[in-house]
Formats: structure tokens, sequence, C-alpha cells
């Protein structure tokens, strides 16, 4: 096939220079600079006629920085400075035992997957601490919460009966009704849509004048779909309480972050926005806690703050997946030394606060509630067939109601009636 | 014998023979546009909880100066300009509306809207469904529809067919300012998410509204409007094309001494198909004029509907008058014959009446 004129960037560069005098603009058109100009847009080549160039004067007008902060390290040594004001003992033994809680509730939820028990389940092992930790952060019943499915963590913390995200798992569309005063929205299913409803309520929140900030909780590979883009640019430009809480978990299913996006950061995207971007080490509670805390009181001013969160999903994407297909077992192994939940032990346990015995007596009563919780999901009566209608819209249509009546025996258009036509 | 009697006997929509008559003339022609800006600016007055977004709104009092006026009134908390970005918003909305809010949104044109497809198409129409029935999703979004003139290919989507496949919206789609005024005020009120089709081939007609002060003007959902009355023939259409019917009726009750039947739907979704068997039960032949391409439309819904609800009704088979099945040509002329008119909803009535 012939290559189009004009569309051909080779047809184009191979055509001759005209020799004519360079323009005095400084941006150059006409001709490319050479490959060492590229990441260099203010650098000017040399003219064509080899006279002398024309110094413009050049500045700059804009500098990007991100800073990763961690607190505590996987050897469970803790920044005692930067620690300062975050997390008590206390609170770090009830995170702890949350987290741990969370991890109980993620492998019995993978069994039920794997009994034919639940639909698909896609567990949150490896990142409770990011989820925990900015959660924690939260005001309960005041801020709200727009997750996708990898922050159970902080769902509980707030109030989520954990029964829910069972009982959504198992196919009941129930799971998604929130309690009143529980201020989070359902899980989102669709990758990245969801930060704009963060965006939404944050609006909705500022129009009434209430004190509230809405959180954003994504993967880094929601961060290439342009809603979350979207989302950034409504929250800065209309300077809404909104915090966005990426999980840089490493992979988008079976697509690692390297083929997500060249960047060195996600964290950097938020730049572009004007938003506070920052990294943390994900799994570490103690950074992720203070990121958000930081982060809470600048989304009060209108400041929009982006955390990404470092971590990594030591499990599949979703039970539909098998991540030792395409993934290396030693970069599981390095992620396992860096656990979320053994630094904690070890950090307790090298200030007294932790002992094996408390471990077993933990591990016994969080299995004993798990399955309670179990118990409880599977003894919620399943749907009926004929609640297929029912929550379409408010109120049940005239045409939804045949169907429902006929139990679908008839046609959109049929009626009850009908059948004494076609006897 | 298999009876009939499918159809509950309910009076005649009162514009058959009432006042009101949309287009028809009376003490307060005002335009489409002002019909529009009219229902939202009295629901906003009403509820504190409604707001407008969308491109130029604000400042510039909309592209088509539908919301003209309205910053001044209701002040830039209530009236948002936003960026370029229909995804953006139409998400917005959506969160705004779960928080409790009730958003308006204006897409410039429904053609914009494609880019926020999965807003609009996979989280407004789902969150009640998904949340077992907590979190509804009561935002109108509004704007143009169709060809606008000129437009080209890209700016002239008639989005009708293809949103119409989906459950969960409402779809109304006025052709005079009556009814723009009568069904977004509905709209507004409305607890599921409605999407709104205007026409800004349609902004500067005019037609009698009644004053406000004469009470709440608010058109049902689901209720067409018989707006010309005959026998030979049921024309059925809804949104601009509506128009085009009458004309054509007038011109075979003229030339032809043709009287038929005129059906305004002004809703696609409730569909008021029982209208359809009611009016066909006199005129037995059915025409549905639509301006979204054929394959899959709106009106290949309302010839599958009577065809599965009253097929012993037909003495000729239903025709459809759609656009042409290519895209929206840019030229002027091309344009005009692309898209249903008068002349071939004419040839369409007469085809049914076996005239040659």
């Amino acid at each position: 096939m012939p290559s189009r004129p004009g569309r051909d960037s080779r047809s184009r560069r191979d055509k001759p220079e005209p020799k004519k005098p360079r323009p005095k603009a400084a941006a150059p058109r006409g001709k490319r600079p050479r490959r060492a100009a590229a990441h260099s847009p203010t650098a000017t080549p040399r003219a064509a006629s080899g006279a002398p160039e024309r110094s413009m004067p050049t500045k700059t007008v804009y500098e990007g920085r991100i800073e990763h902060l961690q607190i505590l390290d996987e050897n469970g040594r803790l920044d005692e400075r930067l620690a300062k004001g975050t997390l008590s003992d206390e609170d770090v033994v009830f995170l702890y035992e949350h987290m741990s809680l969370c991890r109980a509730y993620d492998e019995i939820a993978f069994k039920l997957q794997r009994s034919g028990r639940m639909g698909t389940y896609p567990q949150n092992i490896g990142q409770e601490a990011a989820a925990a930790g900015a959660g924690f952060a939260l005001r309960k019943g005041i801020d709200w919460l727009v997750p996708c499915y990898r922050e159970n963590a902080a769902l509980f913390l707030h109030g989520l009966p954990m029964e829910k995200i069972l009982l959504h798992w198992m196919g009941d569309e129930r799971g998604n009704q929130i309690p009143e005063g529980v201020n989070i929205l359902p899980i989102s299913i669709p990758i990245g849509t969801h930060p704009l409803h963060a965006v939404g309520i944050a609006w909705a929140a500022k129009l009434r004048g209430e004190d509230r900030v809405a959180v954003a909780f994504f993967g880094d590979g929601a961060t290439s779909e342009g809603d979350v883009h979207e989302a950034l640019n409504f929250a800065t430009v209309l300077r809404l309480p909104v915090v966005f809480f990426c999980q840089n978990n490493s992979w988008a299913i079976s697509v690692p972050s390297s083929k997500q996006f060249l960047n060195k950061t996600v964290a950097q995207r938020a730049l572009a926005y004007d938003a506070i971007g920052i990294q943390i080490d994900g799994n570490d509670i103690f950074a992720s806690y203070k990121a958000m805390k930081d982060a809470m009181a600048r989304a009060k001013e209108g400041v929009v703050t982006f955390i990404e969160a470092v971590t990594y999903r030591m499990g599949d994407h979703t039970t539909a997946d098998d991540a030792r297909r395409y993934r290396d077992a030693a970069e599981l192994e390095t992620w396992r030394q860096r656990d979320p939940l053994l630094r904690v032990r070890r950090y307790l346990t090298a200030k007294n606060k932790w002992d094996d015995a408390k471990q077993e007596a933990m591990e016994a009563r969080h299995k004993a509630r798990v399955g309670e919780i179990v118990k409880n999901a599977e003894g919620i009566e399943k749907p009926s067939t004929a609640d297929i209608f029912d929550y379409t819209f408010a109120s049940l249509p005239p045409e939804l109601e045949r169907q429902k009546d006929t139990m679908r025996t008839a046609g959109l258009a049929q009626h009850p009636e009908q059948e004494r036509l076609t006897r | 014998m298999p009876t009939l009697d499918l159809i509950t006997e309910t009076p005649l929509h009162p514009y058959a023979s009432g006042a009101d008559f949309p287009g028809g003339a009376g003490p307060r022609p005002i335009q489409f546009r002002e019909a529009l800006r009219e229902a939202m600016a009295e629901e906003m007055r009403r509820d504190p909880r409604i707001f407008l977004m969308g491109e130029e709104v604000a400042e510039y009092n909309g592209a088509y100066k539908v919301s003209q006026g309205m910053l001044d009134e209701f002040g830039p908390k209530r009236i948002i300009d936003s960026p370029i970005s229909e995804n953006g918003f139409a998400g917005l909305a959506v969160g705004a509306a779960m928080y409790g809010l009730r958003p308006i949104i204006e897409f410039m044109s429904w053609s914009f809207s494609l880019v926020a497809a999965d807003q609009i198409l996979n989280n407004v129409p789902k969150m009640l469904y998904m949340s077992g029935g907590q979190w509804g999703c009561p935002v109108v979004f509004r704007g143009n529809d169709g060809a606008g003139g000129q437009l080209g290919s890209t700016h002239s989507w008639a989005v009708e067919g293809l949103f119409s496949n989906v459950p969960g919206v409402k779809i109304a789609i006025p052709s005079n300012p009556y009814d723009a005024k009568g069904l977004l005020k509905t709209a507004i009120r409305d607890d599921d998410p409605v999407f709104f089709l205007e026409s800004e081939r349609m902004l500067g007609d005019k037609a009698h509204v009644p004053a406000p002060e004469d009470g709440d003007l608010l058109v049902p959902f689901g209720e067409a409007a018989l707006r010309s009355v005959g026998d030979a023939c049921t024309l059925v259409s809804f949104g601009r094309p509506v128009n085009f019917c009458l004309e054509a009726a007038a011109d075979l009750r003229e030339k032809e001494g043709i009287e038929v039947d005129v059906l305004d739907m002004r809703t696609i979704r409730p569909l008021d198909i029982d209208a359809i068997i009611r009016s066909l039960r006199t005129t037995s032949r059915l025409v549905v004029v639509d301006q979204c391409w054929p394959f899959a439309s709106v009106a290949s819904e309302v010839v599958a509907q009577v065809c599965e609800r009253a097929f012993d009704l037909l003495d000729h088979q239903p025709l459809r008058v759609n656009s042409d099945d290519v895209p929206t040509p840019y030229s002027k002329a091309l344009e005009a014959e692309f898209l249903p008119h008068k002349g071939k909803i004419v040839a369409a009535v007469r085809k049914t009446l076996g005239y040659t």
C-alpha cells in the first residue's frame, strides 16, 4: 500500500529543508531536534545555516518532586522522629489484630470460592496495611470511603459488616446495601470509574458546607484510565476535599507496572494536576496512616493529595486468575519478607507488646469469628427469582411488572392476557 | 374467537381536544430553550439539592443559551462551568447523586456523551440494581440530540436507539416547548436517572406554555399525546420528527383528504405502547418515524412490540421511516435528505394505504 502523503512522518523528514533564515521565535517548528534534545523542549538546535545561535532567555517554570515515606521498615524498626504523633502502641496492637482478622477472612473467602460456595473473590492479602492505615486516619461516620475491592481492611474499620463483602462476592446484590451512618459507597467493579464518584461526593459536601473528606481507593492499573485523570482535574480545579489513595501493587491482573506506564512513580501523575503527590511504603501501617492524616488536613483547605502506596498483591488478581503462570516465584518471595503484618509483629514483639501466646490466642479468636461471619453470610436467605425485576427503577414500571407477573413467559410488550390469542 | 380487549380504555390525552395543544397558538408563546430554562429554574427554586453543571452553562449562559441568566439567579455553586470532560462531570454527578443531590448535567451535545459511556451506561443505570435497591442515581442528563444542521457525522448523533437498549434509564424526548418544560420538570423530580434529549434545531421553536403562576406543568412519563387525529394510518414518532409527521399529516389532509393519527410518544422509556395499539384499533396501519438509524432502532422496537401484541389489528405490514443507514452527511442537502422528512413520511403512509 502506498504511503499517504502528509501522513507519513518519514516522507516529511526526507524532504530537504528549505534554505531560508530561521524565524526569530524560539520554538523550532520546521526541523525537529535530534534525539539528544528530545527531553529538553527548550533546547534550541543549531540553525541550519550555521549562523550563531540566538540565545533566548529560558527559565524553569515547573519542577516536580516526589518523596517516599517509610516509617516502619520491613525488619520492624521504627523511625521515631517520623512516627511522632501518629499511632500509639494501643493503636498498633488494635490495627495488627484487625489486619490479622482481615487476612484470616481473606483466606477463608478464597477457600469458599475454591469449594464452589462463592462466585469470584479478589484476595486482599499483602495489602492490609495500606488500607487499614489509611482507613484508620479517616473519621468514622464523617468522611467517605469510595473503594474498589482491595480495601476490605479500611471498610471494616468504618463499620461495614464483614458479612457484606462475602455476600457481595457470593452474588447477592444486597451485599452492597450499606447500613445507615456508614459512609462507604458500594465497591466499584469497573476499573477507575469511581474516583469521579468520590469527587462528586466531595462536591456535594462542599455545596452543603459540610466538613467531610471523600477518599477514592484504586489501584495502579486504574491510573491508566482517563477517569482517574478527569477526577484529579475536577478535584483540583474545583478545590474539593478529596484524597486519591492508589495502591500500587505492581500488577494490573497479569500486566506488570512496567508495561502500564513509563513514569517512575504513580504519584508523579498527580503533579500534572497541581495535586500533592507522595509515595509511601504501602506495607507500612505508620506511613499509610500518616500520609492519609496529612492529606486530610490539606483536603480541608481544598488541596488535593494523591498517595501512592507501594505494596504487593501477594495473591492472584481474583480467584479467576493464577498469578503463578506469569509471575516469578522469587519476586513473591521478596515481598513475603516485606509482609505488612510480619513487620508490625516484629515491632510489637520488640516492644514487649506482643508474644507467641497472644498470637496463638488471637488466631483462635479470629478463626471462630470468621467461621461465624461465613455462617451468617451463608445463612441469609437467597434472593427470590422475582427479585430480578425489583431494583432496576425506584418503582416497578408497568412493562417490568408484566414480565414479573408472567416470569418471562412473555416478551417485553406482551400482556399475560395475550396468551388467549395464541390458543 | 380470540379477544382483543387487551387495552384498558382510557381517555385520550387532553391534547387531542384541549386548549393547551402544544405547538398551537396561545397567549404565552415561549421558545423551546426558554421552556427548558423555566423548568430548571422553577425546580431549582423549589429544591436546593439541584445544581446544573456542564460546559459553558454559567458565565457564557450556555452554548445554546438554555441556561441564560441562571448564574445570576443561582450563583456559581449551583450553576457550574465544567472542564471539557464529559466523563468527568458525568461521574461527578453520580457521586453527588448518591450523596443525595439532584444534578442536572448538560451535554452540549449527546454526541459528546459517548466519551462518558462507562459512567452513563455502566454506572448510572446499574447503581440501584447492584446495591439491592439502595443507591439510586437520580441524575438528569440533558442536551442536544440528532442532526444539528451541518455538524457532520461525529457531532450529529441520535442516541435514542443506542441508549434505549440499556435497562435502568428513562428517556424523554420532547417535540415542542410545552412538553419540553413539562417533561423536564418531571425528569428532575424523578428518582431514577433520566436521559433528556433535546434538539438544537428546535431550541428556537415557539409555542404557548402556561404561565408558572397557573400551576406546575408536569407532563407524566409514559403517556403519548395524540397530536393529530385521523383514521387512515397511525404515525408514531418522538422528538423533532414529530414535527415532520405533523407536516406530512397536514399535507395528506389538504392534498388527498387522508386523515392520520399522529402520536407523540414523548418518552421512549417508558414507551406508551398501549396508546399505539389504541390508535391501531381505528387505523390498522402503522408508520413509525424515528431519527436514529434503522437497525435495532426505537422504531424497530415499536414495530416488534406491535407485532407481538396486536398483530391481528394490522391490515398492512408496519413501516419504518428512519434516517438512512449511513453516517450523518455534512452537506446541507444530503443531511436534509438523509433524515426522515415530510416526503418520506407521506410516501410511507400512502404505501400502507395501497397507493402507488
